[in-house]
């Protein structure tokens, strides 16, 4: 029997370490190309400043890569220690993207990172370039091979059920890797990352140009960070369109909930609902603000395309529902027997296997076997049920990360232009708004992660694996151990890397305390030469 | 030889690679973080300790995150059943192994004592513990665990986790591991380390390599006494994987001899292991600190490839349903996934070795104490 507490709890403990991990993650995956820009500019012109700039956001970089790095491990084991039915259920396709990142992406960002950080002094500038870019490309490719393994949770694609291993088999390399879900994943993921890393290089210069400190340093910095955030928000928007569509292709209880849509739309009068409280209960939304005529082609790119309300995907659950059952039962059976006969019956419905297993939690005893001819309608009524997600939460998440896209295109262009127009200092609101946005980029991925990650459930791998039967079967004290320990060393963590970030980032670009006039023509002295000198030896 | 199980054999053979990798960088890494309160009598010291595998601590980490990632595709049941019923263990390593670069990149951002002081104990937890577990967690294997299957592969956990954490032979494999991983970190902070630091280095190092050597002795006794497990029905290696309806498997004493008995060359990896064990102290002795630390490496190939030469096929043997026990033919990926695997390995593997040499080659040289303390870009 599944204790559902530990699902409850395993489901807890996944969501904070994801969650946590991420805040760190964008950070890495912006800053890391702005840096790359910086030195690059460095190169070029051979001004210093670009190098104290590189080496200045290097610095708050590092703060908040180690602990990306930290919790990233979380992660990695988390699949086994937690959700052990998840893990040999899909192994063989999922395992091995995070292999390939280990491999690919991790051991160059991380071998390279060492590099950067520390072999200013041994390598000649396009080495030390090419170094940091190669930082900037492993950081990504991470991501990249993250999201294939994520996007297959979303979209199953390139793997199919094999009742001899009781897991999907992975049969289709090419299909994994450019399935359009995990690539819209890709794009919008990284590129909400160049959103973070440039608001956060825009917002700490903000700060130094309201206090008249640093000012070249920091006026240089805001006005790369202002044109790359300028083009990373309008791309990050665009690109949550494509996702969002992806949704429309492959997830509609997820887009139905994103849409409130209770009731099937009828194109192409269709309203898009801005305002409203969902209530799940009820079926219906209460103090709806509707805008007529804008969902359909906002969603489907056409004008008479009618998009599936929840009633109408409960109802065409049901049938799935039902043959699922025929297959798990079959499935059962021939995992004892070895019967053909069962195996015949089961590859019939073998599709809608993962609906019989959703089953399973509203059977008697979990046991779909003691499900009579009478019980059978209420069961199938409540999988139906469970097959939505929670309408509210998907709603307002996915709607406070469009809004903030929008203000942060705002941001970005007015920081711009009063940039290039050289009159920052003139219009401190604008530095102001710069300064307090710096957390709001991360905010809004986690929200993005939740529209994600709950808009999938009931699903651990959608149609095939539900969450609930996803988990190992240890006890609750297990998950209350790893809890506490986790919320204890996390909280420290977090508390450590707000006091250095805010250290280093008061502190400036002159932090080292060098003699001012060390480095001819160089903004705020960074003359003495760094790490490695090679009279070391 | 069909060719899956010859992609099975290649995949076995490459866990073991991973796992060495994995003992000897981490292991290096980790042998210094134990070391750091004791070779580092004031922060000078300790600093100039820790940059010595500075640039290099998190490119070479990543042979562990690869190693979970590498027994997760290539072997999905292994990885699913092993980590959660170890999961009190897998837990607390990893509590213990992301304090680490945490403590890396904020121990020396702050100059206050008490602050360093408290990150340089996190470098003792985060080296010998995950040292401890890992020895353990495999010297727990090597014994069977309790564990069945269910019809549709999901594990259950027979037997209570006090077990994993206490008893004798898994501690002893821990404490051989932690040994061998202070003798590794006492050989690096010998290459880059000067005066003071690697004379303390020294001493400790040549002690850890003393004790492996003794304690892998004991383990050796000890192993034809413990009970191995065999199959005792015909096998098809390239049989469909899963742990279900397997051929029958017995646990005998003594039964972890039969592949040297049958292969006798396979004593190589014991003598190997061994004459790292008792070489490597030695050329530490002699100053010869590069040749020690590859000794260090020897002597964890030899005891990894000891331990696979004595399971193989077994991977995670189960004391409670022996057939079902995990193997290297009923616990691999397909056929499919293995191949595209070997694929990318045979790509990237070079590549990674190319890269993190030159690395390691480009940050050679002394780390003096007096500079790193007036350097504030460093660790
Ligand atoms: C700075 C961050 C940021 C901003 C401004 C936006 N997003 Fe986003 N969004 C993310 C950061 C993000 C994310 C954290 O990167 C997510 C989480 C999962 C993913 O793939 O990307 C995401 C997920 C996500 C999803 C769910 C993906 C799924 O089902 O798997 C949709 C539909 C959108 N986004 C759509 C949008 C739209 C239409 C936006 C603007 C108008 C928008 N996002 C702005
Ligand atoms: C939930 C699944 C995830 C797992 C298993 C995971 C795993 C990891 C691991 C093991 C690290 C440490 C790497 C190191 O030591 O160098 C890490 C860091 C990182 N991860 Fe995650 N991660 C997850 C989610 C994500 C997502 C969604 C992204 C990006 C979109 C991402 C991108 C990164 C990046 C950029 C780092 C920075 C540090 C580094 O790569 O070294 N991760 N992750
Ligand atoms: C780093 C960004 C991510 C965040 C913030 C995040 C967030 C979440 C949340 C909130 C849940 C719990 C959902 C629920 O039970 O209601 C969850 C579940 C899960 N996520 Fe993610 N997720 C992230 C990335 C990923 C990636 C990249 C993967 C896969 C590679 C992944 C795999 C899973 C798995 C296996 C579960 C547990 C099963 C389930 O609940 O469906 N997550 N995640």
């Amino acid at each position: 029997m599944i204790n559902p507490t530990v699902v409850e709890l395993s489901r807890l403990q996944f969501a904070l370490t994801a969650l946590y991990h991420f805040l760190f993650v964008p950070l890495t995956l912006g800053l890391s190309f702005i840096l790359a820009a910086m030195e690059t500019v460095y190169v070029i012109t051979g001004k210093p400043i670009y190098k104290d700039m590189t080496q200045f956001w290097g610095k708050l970089f590092g703060i908040n890569f180690a602990i990306g790095v930290a919790t990233g491990l979380t992660m990695e084991f988390e699949f086994g220690t937690n959700w052990s039915m998840y893990s040999h259920f899909v192994g063989d396709v999922f395992g091995t993207p995070l292999a390939i990142e280990g491999l690919m992406a991790f051991f160059m960002e991380s071998t390279f990172v060492g590099l950067m950080f520390f072999g200013w002094d041994r390598l000649s500038k396009p080495a030390h370039l090419a170094v940091t870019y190669l930082v900037a490309l492993g950081s990504n490719l991470s991501a990249l091979w993250i999201l294939v393994a994520n996007g297959f949770m979303q979209d199953p694609v390139g793997a199919t059920f094999d009742p001899n291993t009781m897991r999907m088999q992975f049969t289709d390399l090419g299909a994994l890797v450019f399935s359009q879900d995990a690539q819209a994943k890709f794009v919008h993921t990284s590129i909400a990352g160049f959103v973070t890393g440039a608001l956060f290089v825009m917002g700490i210069s903000a700060y130094y140009l309201l206090r008249r400190q640093h000012r070249d340093f920091a006026a240089r910095s805001f006005r790369m960070a202002a044109l790359f955030g300028v083009i990373a928000s309008l791309a990050v928007v665009t690109l949550g369109d494509a996702l969002g569509r992806m949704d429309y292709l492959v997830q509609r209880t997820k887009l139905a909930a994103i849409e409130g849509i209770w009731h099937t739309t009828t194109p192409p009068a269709a309203p898009w609902t801005i305002f409203a409280l969902p209530d799940q209960s009820a079926r219906k939304n209460i103090a709806a603000i509707e805008i007529p005529y804008v969902l359909t082609p906002l969603v489907t790119h056409s004008w008479n395309t009618a998009i599936p309300g929840i009633d109408s995907l409960e109802r065409e659950a049901k049938p799935k529902i039902v043959n699922g059952i025929q297959a798990a039962t079959a499935l059962k059976a021939y995992a004892g027997t070895k019967n053909p006969a069962a195996l015949a019956e089961f590859r019939k419905y073998q599709s809608d296997l993962g609906y019989g297993l959703l089953a399973q939690r509203y059977a008697p005893d979990q046991d779909l076997a003691k499900i009579t001819k009478a019980d059978l309608p209420g069961v199938v009524d409540r999988t139906a049920q469970a097959t939505i997600p929670n309408v509210f939460v998907e709603f307002w998440s996915f709607r406070i990360m469009v809004a903030f896209g929008f203000a942060f295109i705002a941001v970005f262009a007015f920081g711009a232009y009063y940039s290039l127009k050289n009159e920052l200092e003139e219009h401190p609101w604008m530095l102001k708004a710069a300064m307090w946005s710096i957390p709001l980029p991360v905010l809004v991925c986690e929200y993005g992660w939740i529209v994600a990650e709950n808009g999938r459930q009931p699903w651990s791998v959608y149609g095939w694996l539900p969450t609930f039967v996803s988990a190992s079967t240890h006890g609750v004290g297990y998950m209350v151990f790893s809890l506490v320990g986790f919320a204890l060393l996390y909280s420290l963590f977090i508390a450590a890397e707000l006091y250095l970030m805010f250290k280093y980032a008061r502190l400036g670009p002159g932090f080292r305390e060098a003699p001012a006039a060390a480095q001819a023509g160089a903004g705020p002295g960074l003359g003495r030469p760094g790490y490695a000198n090679k009279s070391w030896e | 030889m069909e060719i899956y199980t010859a992609l099975k054999m290649i995949w076995a053979l490459l866990l073991g690679v991973l796992l060495t990798g994995l003992a000897v960088m981490v292991g290096m890494d980790m042998g210094v973080g134990t070391l750091l309160r004791f070779v580092g009598r004031n922060d000078a010291e300790r600093r100039a300790a820790l940059n010595i595998i500075g640039p290099h601590w998190d490119g070479n980490q990543v042979w562990f995150i690869l190693g979970g990632g590498a027994i997760f595709a290539a072997f999905p049941t292994l990885y699913a059943t092993s980590f959660s019923i170890f999961y009190i263990v897998m837990i607390l390593l990893l509590f213990s192994m992301i304090m680490r670069p945490v403590a890396f990149e904020y121990r020396s951002k702050v100059d206050a004592s008490r602050w360093r002081e408290t990150w340089d104990w996190a470098f003792l937890i985060s080296g010998a513990v995950p040292m401890i577990v890992y020895g353990a967690a495999i010297g727990n294997v090597l014994q069977g665990v309790g564990f069945h299957f269910s019809w549709d592969g999901q594990y259950y956990q027979d037997e209570s986790f006090i077990w994993y954490l206490l008893n004798p032979f898994a501690l002893l494999c821990g404490a051989l591991s932690l040994a061998l991983s202070i003798h590794q970190g006492g050989a690096m902070l010998m290459i880059r380390g000067e005066g003071a630091i690697a004379m303390r280095a020294r001493r400790f190092a040549i002690w850890g390599g003393a004790i492996a050597a003794a304690l892998f002795v004991i383990g050796g006794i000890w192993v034809p006494f413990i009970r191995g497990f065999v199959y005792t029905q015909p096998v098809n290696p390239a049989m469909a994987a899963t742990p279900l309806n397997g051929p029958a498997v017995a646990m005998q004493a003594g039964a972890w001899m039969r592949n040297f008995h049958s292969f006798p060359i396979l004593w190589l990896a014991p003598a190997l292991g061994l004459a790292g064990m008792i070489l490597g102290p030695l050329a530490l002795a002699a100053r010869r600190p590069v040749l020690g630390w590859w000794l260090g490496a020897i002597a964890w190939i030899g005891t990894i490839g000891t331990i696979g030469a004595a399971m193989f096929p077994f991977l995670m043997p189960s004391t409670t349903a022996p057939s079902q026990s995990l193997t290297v033919w009923n616990a691999s990926g397909s056929a499919y996934n293995l191949g595209w695997m070997l694929v990318f390995a045979l790509i990237f593997t070079p590549a990674v070795i190319a890269y993190t040499s030159w690395a390691f080659h480009l940050m050679g040289g002394k780390v003096n104490p007096e500079k790193v303390s007036r350097d504030d870009h460093l660790y």
